[in-house]
C-alpha cells in the first residue's frame, strides 16, 4: 500500500468520524429543549432520559475523533490543540460539564441544584456545535500559526508549532465565514435533536413542540448553511503543488467540487437527505425523519472534510505563513503507523455492528413516564 | 513558576484526579459483575439487588472518570504540543485504538447495563455488565501501552526528515504493544484498581454492619469485595516486583531515587525507612541476583558499567553528544550544501541516541525530586501491605461468619477507604515524578515537550480545571454518601 493511499484512507476515516460526531450531537441539540417553558418537568425528564442513554456514544466519538486525529495526523493535533488553546479548552469544559450533568442533576445532594446542571447541558448544546463548527470552519479560512521544525534544536524557543496571537483560537469567532459554519451546526444539531426526541419519546405534547422547533430551525439553518456554501465556492483556497508548496488559488473549493464529482454527489445527496428528514419530521406525521437527516448529515460533513483535504488542498492552512499550512501529506504519521492503524480500522465494522445491535435492543421500547419508572437507573 | 512548571502541574493534577475515579471503576466493575453472575447462576433476586446497589455507586463515579479522562487526552495536544508532534507517530496509535476498541465497548454496554434490565435477556444483560468492565480494562491496557512507551521507548527511530520519533517498522508495533514495562504496568494498575474496589466495597459494607443495617447484604458484599481485593493485592505484588526489575533495567535513576541511593554497588541494601536496611535486598529485588549491580545517583551521573558489561557514559558525556546531535540536526535541516548535509547526517546518527540529553542544562537535571519519590514509594508499599492485611482479616471473619460486633474492625475498614486512594496516588507519584525530567525516557525532557503558551494562560486553565474537578469531587462524594445512607433495596435482614 502506498503512503499516499494510507494518508487518503485516514483522511477518509477522520471525515467519517467527524460526520458521525456531528450526527450524534443530536444529544446536544435535544438538550436545548430543557429550556422550553411549555414543557412540564416530567416531559423534560423524558427528554433527559432519552438523550441520557446515548450521550456516552457521542462523547466516545469525540474522544475517538481526537485520538484518531492524533494517531494519523499528529501535526494537526500539536498545532491546533496547542495553538487554538482557548477554543479547545472551552469545548472540553462544556463537554466535561455535560458528562456529569446527567448523573448529578436529579440528585438532591448535588450542591448547586438541578436547574444548574440542566443549564450546563444547554450551554453544551450551544457551545459544542458552535465552537466545533467554527473550528472546522477554519479549515477553509486559515489560522494564524507557523510551523518550524528546526525550532526543537533551539533551547530558548523549542516549540515547533507556534500561534501568532494571544487569543489562541478565539479570534476565529470573528472570522465570519468560519462562524457561519458554527451557526449552521447549532441549528443542524438542534434539528437532529428534535428529530431524535420525536422518534424516541412517546408524548403528544413533546411531539408538537419538536415539530414546531424543526419548522422554526429550518429557515436559520438554510440561511447559515447556504451562505456558508456560497462563500466557500467563491472564496480563494489553499492549493498544494507536487513539491508541497502552498499557494492561494481562486475558486479553489469550487474547483475541488467540480474536479471530484463523487464529492459533489455526496454533498447533494446529503443535503437532500437532511431536508427530506426535516420535511418528514416537521411537516408530516412521520416520526422517522431522524433516519434521513442523520445519515444525510454524515454525508455532508464527510463531503466538507473531503473538500478541505483532498485534491491537493491544505486542510489546515496558515494565513500567516502559507508554507506552514498543514496538508494530509505533510502532517501525517509515518507509513508504518498508518498501516498498523489500517489493520486496526478493519475492526470498525464490528464495533458499529454491536453498537447498532445494542441501540436497536434499547430503543425497542420508547420513552414514556412508565418506562422511566420501571428502570432502576434513571435521570 | 514558568509555563513548564504550570503545564506539569496541570497535567499532574488532571491525572491525579482521573486516578481517583478510574481504580474505582475497574474494581467495582469486577465486584458487580461477579455479583450479577451469582444472580444469573443462582437466580436469586438478592444478588440482583446487591449488584444493582454497587452499580448505582459505579454510575455516580463513572461520569467524573470520563470527564477527567477527556481532558487528559486532549492535554497532550493543548499543553504538550512538541511532545504530540515528536512522538505522535507512536503515541497516538494506542490512544486511537483505545477509542475504537475499548471506549465504544464501555459506552455501549454501560447504557445496556443501566437501562436494559427489562429490555434484554438476563444473559445479554450479564454480558453487558462484564463487557463494561472489560472495556474499561482494555482501555487501561492501551493507555498504559502509551504510558509504558514513555517510560521505555521501544520500536522507534528518529527521522531527521520529519524531526520526530517514528515507528521503526510495522513489526515494531508489536514491540510497542508487548513492551514489558507496559505489560507489568497494566497488571499493576488494573489489579490495584481491584484492590481499590475491594477495599471500598468492604469498607462501605462494614459501615452497614456498624449501623446494624443490611447485614446479609453487607456480609455477602464483604465476601465478594475481599476476594476481588485479595486477588488484586497478590497480583499487584507480583507485577510490582516486575516493575522494580524494569525500573532497574530501563530507568535506573527512578529506582535510585525511590531508594534514595546515592552510591550504588553490588549486594545493595534495601532501605525500609532511613536507618533500617536489609543488606543485599535491593540487588535481589532489582536484578533478582544478590550480586547484581544497582547504580546509585552518583554512578548514573558519573558513568558506570552495567550488569551486561556495557559502559554507560556519564551524564555530562551524554549531554555533549546530545548537543552535537542537535547542532547536526539544525545544520542538516538548514543547509543546501550536499556535502555539509551528508556530514551533518553522519554526525547526527552518531549521537542521536543521546539527543534528548542535549536539551538539558546541567547533569543534575536528570535527578528527580528524591525525597518525594522515596517517601511516595514507602507509602505505596506500606499502605498496600496494610490494606492486604485488612482484606484478609475482614474477608476471613466474614467467611467464618464471625464479624458480629467487631466495631473496631468496621471502623478500621472504613478508614482504609481513604488509605487505598492515597496508596494508588503514591504509586503514580513514584512512576511519574520518578522519571523526571523526561516525558519520554532519554528522548524528550519536559522543557522541550511543551506548547508555546504563556505561563498565565496555563495557570488560568490550571485553576479552572482544579475548581471544576474539585467541585465534581465534592458533589460526587455527597451523592455517594446519600446513596449509601439510603442503602440497597435488598430486604433489611
Amino acid at each position: 500500500m502506498s503512503y499516499t493511499f494510507l494518508q487518503n484512507y485516514w483522511w477518509f476515516l477522520i471525515a467519517l468520524l467527524g460526520g458521525l460526531l456531528v450526527s450524534l450531537m443530536f444529544v446536544q441539540g435535544a438538550n436545548l429543549h430543557l429550556g422550553n417553558r411549555t414543557l412540564s418537568d416530567l416531559q423534560k425528564r423524558m427528554i433527559l432520559n432519552s438523550t441520557g442513554r446515548k450521550w456516552e456514544l457521542t462523547f466516545t466519538t469525540l474522544v475517538t475523533f481526537g485520538g484518531a486525529f492524533f494517531a494519523s495526523f499528529p501535526l494537526f493535533y500539536s498545532t491546533s490543540f496547542g495553538g487554538a488553546y482557548w477554543v479547545w479548552v472551552l469545548i472540553l469544559i462544556s463537554f466535561v460539564f455535560q458528562a456529569v450533568s446527567y448523573e448529578f442533576q436529579n440528585k438532591k445532594e448535588n450542591l448547586i441544584g438541578s436547574q444548574s446542571f440542566r443549564v450546563f447541558l444547554m450551554i453544551n448544546g450551544i457551545l459544542a456545535p458552535l465552537l466545533i463548527g467554527t473550528a472546522v470552519g477554519t479549515f477553509f479560512t486559515g489560522s494564524d500559526f507557523t510551523v518550524n521544525k528546526v525550532a526543537i534544536t533551539d533551547p530558548s524557543a523549542p516549540v515547533i508549532s507556534t500561534w501568532g496571537n494571544n487569543w489562541h483560537g478565539l479570534e476565529a469567532v470573528l472570522e465570519y465565514h468560519a462562524l457561519l459554519l458554527g451557526c449552521t451546526l447549532v441549528f443542524l444539531t438542534g434539528t437532529l435533536g428534535a428529530l431524535y426526541v420525536l422518534h424516541n419519546v412517546d408524548d403528544k405534547a413533546i411531539h408538537a413542540q419538536m415539530r414546531r422547533s424543526i419548522k422554526i430551525d429550518l429557515l436559520p439553518f438554510l440561511i447559515f448553511f447556504l451562505s456558508w456554501v456560497l462563500i466557500l465556492l467563491v472564496r480563494q483556497g489553499y492549493a498544494v503543488d507536487e513539491n508541497g508548496t502552498v499557494s492561494l488559488e481562486k475558486f479553489k473549493y469550487l474547483h475541488n467540487l467540480l474536479q471530484m464529482p463523487a464529492v459533489l454527489v455526496m454533498l447533494l445527496a446529503g443535503v437532500v437527505l437532511v431536508l427530506l428528514g426535516i420535511w418528514k419530521g416537521g411537516f408530516t406525521q412521520s416520526r422517522k425523519g431522524f433516519w434521513f437527516t442523520a445519515p444525510g448529515a454524515v454525508l455532508v460533513v464527510m463531503a466538507v472534510f473531503f473538500l478541505a483535504g483532498y485534491n491537493n488542498t491544505a486542510y489546515y492552512p496558515s494565513y500567516t505563513d502559507l508554507q506552514s499550512s498543514l496538508t494530509i501529506r505533510n502532517s501525517s504519521s509515518s507509513p508504518f503507523t498508518l498501516q498498523v492503524m489500517l489493520w486496526v480500522s478493519l475492526l470498525i465494522p464490528f464495533v458499529l455492528a454491536y453498537i447498532v445491535y445494542a441501540w436497536r435492543q434499547m430503543d425497542k421500547k420508547r420513552i414514556t413516564p412508565e418506562e422511566i419508572d420501571s428502570t432502576p437507573h434513571k435521570y | 513558576m514558568d509555563v513548564i512548571a504550570w503545564s506539569r502541574l496541570q497535567f499532574a493534577m488532571t491525572a491525579a484526579y482521573h486516578w481517583l475515579f478510574v481504580p474505582f471503576t475497574l474494581g467495582v466493575a469486577m465486584v458487580m459483575a461477579v455479583m450479577e453472575t451469582l444472580y444469573v447462576v443462582k437466580k436469586d433476586e438478592f444478588w440482583k439487588k446487591t449488584a444493582q446497589f454497587w452499580m448505582k455507586l459505579f454510575a455516580i463515579n463513572f461520569a467524573v472518570g470520563i470527564a477527567t479522562g477527556i481532558i487528559l487526552e486532549f492535554e497532550f495536544g493543548t499543553n504538550w504540543s512538541n511532545y504530540s508532534w515528536f512522538v505522535g507517530d507512536l503515541f497516538g496509535a494506542p490512544l486511537a485504538i483505545e477509542g475504537i476498541l475499548a471506549f465504544f465497548m464501555e459506552a455501549t454496554f454501560f447504557a445496556v447495563m443501566f437501562f436494559g434490565w427489562d429490555k434484554v435477556s438476563p444473559r445479554f444483560h450479564l454480558a453487558s455488565t462484564w463487557l463494561t468492565g472489560i472495556g474499561a480494562t482494555i482501555s487501561a491496557y492501551w493507555i498504559l501501552v502509551a504510558n509504558g512507551w514513555m517510560q521505555n521507548p521501544v520500536g522507534t527511530t528518529f527521522n531527521p526528515e520529519t524531526v520526530r520519533s517514528e515507528m521503526a517498522s510495522a513489526a515494531a508495533f508489536w514491540e510497542v504493544i508487548s513492551n514489558p514495562v507496559a505489560v507489568s504496568k497494566f497488571f499493576h494498575s488494573v489489579t490495584s484498581g481491584w484492590v481499590t474496589g475491594g477495599v471500598f466495597v468492604v469498607g462501605i459494607s462494614c459501615w452497614y454492619l456498624l449501623k446494624n443495617r443490611q447485614k446479609k447484604f453487607a456480609k455477602a458484599s464483604i465476601l465478594v469485595g475481599s476476594i476481588v481485593g485479595i486477588v488484586g493485592s497478590f497480583a499487584v505484588m507480583l507485577s510490582g516486583d516486575a516493575s522494580g526489575v524494569h525500573a532497574a533495567e530501563f530507568q535506573p535513576m527512578k529506582l535510585a531515587a525511590a531508594e534514595g541511593l546515592e552510591d550504588g554497588g553490588r549486594k545493595a541494601a534495601f532501605t525500609i525507612v532511613p536507618g533500617i536496611k536489609i543488606p543485599g535486598m535491593l540487588s535481589i529485588l532489582a536484578t533478582h541476583d544478590i550480586n547484581g549491580f544497582v547504580p546509585g545517583i552518583n554512578d548514573i551521573l558519573n558513568g558506570y558499567t552495567d550488569n551486561e558489561g556495557n559502559e554507560i557514559p556519564s551524564v555530562a558525556e551524554k549531554m555533549a553528544m546530545g548537543r552535537e546531535a542537535l547542532v547536526a540536526l539544525s545544520i542538516y535541516r538548514t543547509t543546501d550544501d550536499p556535502s555539509e548535509k551528508a556530514e551533518a547526517r553522519y554526525a547526527l546518527e552518531e549521537n542521536v541516541q543521546y539527543m534528548g540529553y542535549g536539551h538539558l542544562e546541567k547533569p543534575e537535571d536528570v535527578i528527580p525530586p528524591v525525597g518525594v519519590v522515596f517517601w511516595a514509594f514507602r507509602f505505596m508499599i506500606g499502605l498496600g501491605m496494610l490494606l492486604l492485611l485488612e482484606l484478609l482479616v475482614v474477608g476471613f471473619l466474614a467467611w467464618k461468619d464471625k464479624l458480629e460486633g467487631k466495631k473496631w474492625l468496621f471502623i478500621a475498614a472504613l478508614v482504609c477507604i481513604p488509605l487505598v486512594y492515597i496508596c494508588g496516588q503514591a504509586g503514580w507519584v513514584v512512576a511519574e515524578v520518578g522519571r523526571q525530567p523526561w516525558t519520554i525516557q532519554g528522548l524528550l525532557p519536559v522543557n522541550v515537550a511543551i506548547s508555546s503558551l504563556s505561563a498565565g494562560a496555563v495557570k488560568t486553565t490550571f485553576f479552572l480545571f482544579l475548581a471544576i474537578f474539585s467541585l465534581f469531587l465534592v458533589i460526587e462524594i455527597r451523592i455517594l454518601i446519600g446513596a449509601i445512607k439510603k442503602g440497597p433495596e435488598t430486604p433489611n435482614e
